[in-house]
């Protein structure tokens, strides 16, 4: 089966004024909502203490707030998670009260008034030292890796490609990071490795159109760069779509079954494949296309003396 | 045309045959088991062994085998249930003095074993179990050596009869400490100067002349600080270790994590509780003379304690003034147990001295019969606590006496200490001893405990996801790619193994975001073989024969496929450098899986593909 019978000749590039606004909206979009609403950061970069606990029967989520509100936890945040049997309880680290205890004594107050079991399912503390701490690496580790990036492919291609994809990568990386903040997705530190996964993987797309942009300069005589450009974009086209559609697949394998802790990370990688594929198509090219990539830079260069080296 | 040399094939061959045979071990499952293993003072050998083996036969629990390795007796069961009781009849029969530990033996068969090869190792989130992260508190550590010159001054300056007014710690605006002395006359001070300065070459001792008097000021050089601090860390991860040897924990990992910090964690352990009072704590002994002639409750009252005294809360209630020094400390304590006062029916604690310990503990006891002792519980605490939303590290220090009594007789190796309030406080204490006191502090700054249930579940969905995922991918490759796409599907099988294989090798620890990284990969492998397969499809468009389509489509698309492969990886190893824990489980896959996936997909798919088309006339290509 194919998806197109024949090489494609769509005109990507005409409609990059478009492509550039859309993804400018999205953009001032999402830094408004990451300016005003900010990110929901979960219990990793807060600090705080999350007990998940499985009941044996269902549970009246009244219930348990009062026995914690007597027990002196009057700000723990109470949910059903997953089924009605299992509750979710969050209480944000608190002033001047020591917080490495919270678990043991939450899970006492609890016992105290159910008959039955409780299942300890999981426990997570973290102190603020620490959160403060995996909020900075995190912020480091995703500079890093952009810069890394920028390096290796000024190295392998030409800056005009480097400042076109890295563009491309912040582009994905703010529209994924404002789709979690305009809907308060959970932001726990799955998600920022989903991120620099996304990071990855959208370079990936680039890396291929760049790639074969480069090959058809050197190679073809005629046309235009925006033709050279668009050419390139539909001869990876099939290809571009094809992996986004694999990778979307397992990643909606994960989603579905994959269990609740892991739907923040699938979450994110799926939001940043689908940006990705665009922006491979759109942003990457427009911005080297925009800085004024020309044949004439990407022919290889003919070092002096480089013919000399065959003769014996 | 389209040819692979033999050694290629034959590369092949031998990395699927070994991925397989190291892959393998996953498939069996695992046996509940109980690990025996000795604490400092004893030893597992033979005998130990045949004592199980007639423990378990007497109260009749079924066991499959029992085998002595590594000096540790590894006993395997039909159930858990069984497992349970074992763990009781072997704990109670054997005794203290060793370490009885329920675990989870993979049942890997000898001849896999005998050529290492082992299950992956699964991490905390898959397997159940808490992950502590510990901070020491170093500057106590500084603190307490402080604490300590200030004794060993006094006993000093004593007994070469110089004369000084005050001993005490100091900290100056800057906030650097130190020990301080006060003299009356400068004759005084420049003595001990000298005597200080003989007895401690490591001290930094300054005179210092101000208002009120003559003082001598000595703080630990910058280089002694970093020792005392590194020491510190050091005793408190071995002191760590004990007591986890203590809890009964099998594969406990305890390692130190930056300058200050120390990560423990214990796998399938539930009763965190009790995990966190028994590490985190950090009680210990002293024992000090009492003092008979003056009033405590007075000197309570009034705050004035009089010279060479300090003032005592006892643990019923009131207060005690107890002598400056100090008899003996918790340090020399090599035995700990506990048990019931024959005469007042309370909880004890029995303790054994070491040689020193209790050669001291003779001789001050020996000049001292008739006079009462008091035992000093002493537990230090440190704790973050968030003012104005800044994280404030707060220190403070409980010390009780819990016993006093007459000091009947010479005391020496072994003697008994009451007064507590529960048995089991008793047994904790006993533990605590034995498995020694923290140099410093510690605070728990992280705990992420995962339940068993909960464990099992992110197993099933793991591999459930995998499962469909994988299965998705293959179905599409072969509707899509038909014949290439079949074999796409080898490679993208053969790429799984591979990966199984080399994290069973590695045994690096296998997370739930690992398992994410996995599946990830199986999505992201069949890119290098979809960027073949297109251009392979370009070229047959172009006109070109499909053998030489092949050639031309897999020259064409390797470049690309490296290119794009090496961006991920820079992407998967900064995530490596930067994550803690299960973040690094994503990264070890995600860069294994990336790895794995280039030599499947170009080398394993090509050779299959020169099989199927190579050096014959081929019309058509199934593509």
């Amino acid at each position: 089966m194919q998806l197109f019978k024949k090489t494609t000749t769509f005109d990507f590039m005409s409609k990059r004024t478009l492509a550039v606004t859309f993804s400018a909206l999205l953009i001032l979009i999402s830094i408004g909502s990451l300016a005003t609403r900010g990110l929901n950061f979960g219990l990793d970069f807060t600090g705080g203490t999350l007990i998940e606990l499985g009941y044996s029967h269902p549970v009246d989520l009244r219930v348990v707030r009062s026995t914690l509100e007597k027990s002196g936890f009057p700000e723990a945040v109470v949910q059903h998670f997953g089924a009605s049997k299992d509750i979710l309880i969050r209480i944000a680290p608190q002033e001047g009260k020591s917080n490495a205890e919270v678990s043991s004594r939450v899970m006492t107050a609890l016992r105290s008034v159910e008959d039955g079991e409780i299942d300890m399912r999981r426990v997570e503390f973290v102190g603020p030292q620490v959160g403060d701490e995996l909020a900075n690496d995190g912020g480091l580790a995703m500079i890093y890796a952009l810069i890394c990036i920028l390096i290796y492919v000024g190295f392998r291609f030409e800056y005009r490609f480097a400042i076109g994809s890295v563009a491309a990568l912040i582009h994905d990386v703010i529209i994924t990071l404002g789709v979690f903040s305009l809907f308060q997705l959970d932001f726990d530190l799955t998600v920022l490795a989903a991120i620099l996964a996304v990071i990855g993987y959208s370079l990936n797309d680039t890396i291929v159109v760049f790639d074969r942009i480069r090959e058809n300069f050197r190679k073809m005589r005629k046309g235009t760069s925006v033709d050279i450009v668009n050419a390139s974009l539909n001869q990876t086209l099939s290809r571009t779509l094809m992996t986004s559609f694999t990778t979307l697949l397992v990643l909606i394998a994960l989603f579905v079954v994959g269990g609740e802790l892991i739907h923040g990370f699938a979450t994110a990688l799926i939001i940043g494949v689908v940006v990705g594929t665009y922006s491979s198509i759109y942003v990457a090219s427009s911005s080297a296309l925009l800085l004024g990539i020309s044949k004439e830079d990407l022919m290889p260069v003919v070092k002096e003396g480089d013919d000399l080296e065959h003769i014996p | 045309m389209n040819q692979y040399p033999a050694w290629k094939y034959l590369l092949l061959l031998v990395v699927l045959v070994v991925s397989i045979l190291y892959a393998l071990p996953n498939l069996y499952g695992e046996d509940p088991a109980l690990q025996v293993s000795s604490s400092r003072t004893t030893a597992v050998d033979i005998s130990t062994k045949e004592k199980v083996r007639k423990l378990l036969q007497d109260a009749n629990v079924s066991f499959k085998s029992i085998v002595l390795a590594n000096e540790q007796i590894l006993v395997r069961f039909p159930d858990t249930e069984s497992q349970l009781k074992a763990k009781d009849v072997v704990k109670e029969g054997l005794g203290r003095g060793y370490i009885v530990a329920l675990n989870l033996a993979p049942r890997t068969p000898e001849w896999l074993r005998a050529m290492d090869a082992a299950p992956m190792y699964l991490g905390l989130d898959l397997r159940g179990g808490v992950h502590f992260l510990m901070e020491v508190d170093v500057d106590a550590a500084v603190h307490q050596a402080e604490e300590r010159y200030i004794g060993d001054f006094r006993s000093l300056l004593r007994e070469n009869k110089v004369r000084y007014a005050k001993i005490s710690r100091f900290v100056d605006k800057n906030g650097d400490s130190g020990v301080e002395v006060k003299f009356k006359s400068a004759e005084a001070r420049d003595k001990a100067e000298r005597l200080l300065d003989k007895e401690y070459p490591d001290l930094l001792i300054e005179a210092d002349d101000r208002e009120g008097g003559f003082f001598l000021l000595a703080r630990l050089s910058e280089k002694e600080m970093r020792e005392t601090r590194k020491l510190a860390l050091k005793q408190n991860i071995t002191t760590l270790r004990n007591r986890v040897n203590e809890l009964g924990v099998a594969e406990p990992v305890i390692q130190q994590q930056g300058e200050d910090r120390i990560v423990v964690q214990l796998p399938g352990v539930q009763d965190t509780a009790r995990a966190k009072e028994i590490l985190g704590a950090t009680a210990t002994l002293e024992f000090r003379l009492t003092d008979e002639t003056h009033d405590a409750d007075e000197a309570a009252r009034t705050g004035r304690v009089p010279a060479g005294l300090k003032l005592y809360p006892k643990r019923e209630g009131g207060y005690v003034l107890l002598k400056n020094r100090v008899m003996l400390t918790g340090d020399y304590i090599i035995d700990a147990s506990s048990g019931i006062d024959q005469q007042s029916g309370g909880p004890a604690v029995y303790i054994t001295l070491d040689g020193k310990g209790a050669k001291i503990f003779s001789k001050v006891t020996g000049e001292n019969v008739k006079k009462l002792m008091s035992v000093v519980f002493i537990e230090k605490k440190t704790e973050t606590r968030m003012v104005d939303g800044k994280p404030v590290k707060t220190r403070h220090t409980v010390e009780e006496v819990i016993n006093t009594a007459r000091i009947q007789e010479q005391l020496s190796k072994r003697f008994q200490i009451t007064g507590l309030d529960s048995t089991k406080e008793a047994h904790n204490l006993a533990l605590l001893l034995r498995a020694g006191a923290l140099a410093a502090p510690i605070e728990i700054v992280e705990e992420r405990t995962i339940g068993p249930s909960l464990g099992q579940e992110n197993i099933d969905q793991g591999f459930a996801s995998v499962v469909i995922g994988f299965v998705l991918v293959l179905v599409f490759m072969a509707i899509w790619y038909r014949g290439f796409g079949l074999i796409a599907d080898l490679a993208l099988a053969f790429n799984l193994v591979v990966i199984v294989a080399v994290l069973s090798m590695l045994q690096a620890t296998l997370t739930l975001p690992g398992i994410a990284g996995i599946v990830l990969t199986v999505g992201m492998a069949v890119d290098a073989n979809v960027l073949i397969f297109e251009r392979i499809r370009e070229e047959l468009r172009n006109g070109v024969s499909p053998q030489a389509a092949i050639n031309s489509g897999y020259a064409k698309a390797f470049s690309t496929i490296a290119d794009a492969n090496i961006t991920t990886l820079i992407a998967a190893v900064i995530l490596f450098g930067f994550g803690t824990g299960p973040i690094k489980g994503f990264a070890i896959t995600l860069s294994i899986g990336i790895l794995t996936s280039m030599f499947t997909a170009i080398m394993g798919t090509r050779a299959v593909v020169n099989l199927v088309y190579g050096n014959r006339r081929v019309e058509k290509l199934s593509i």
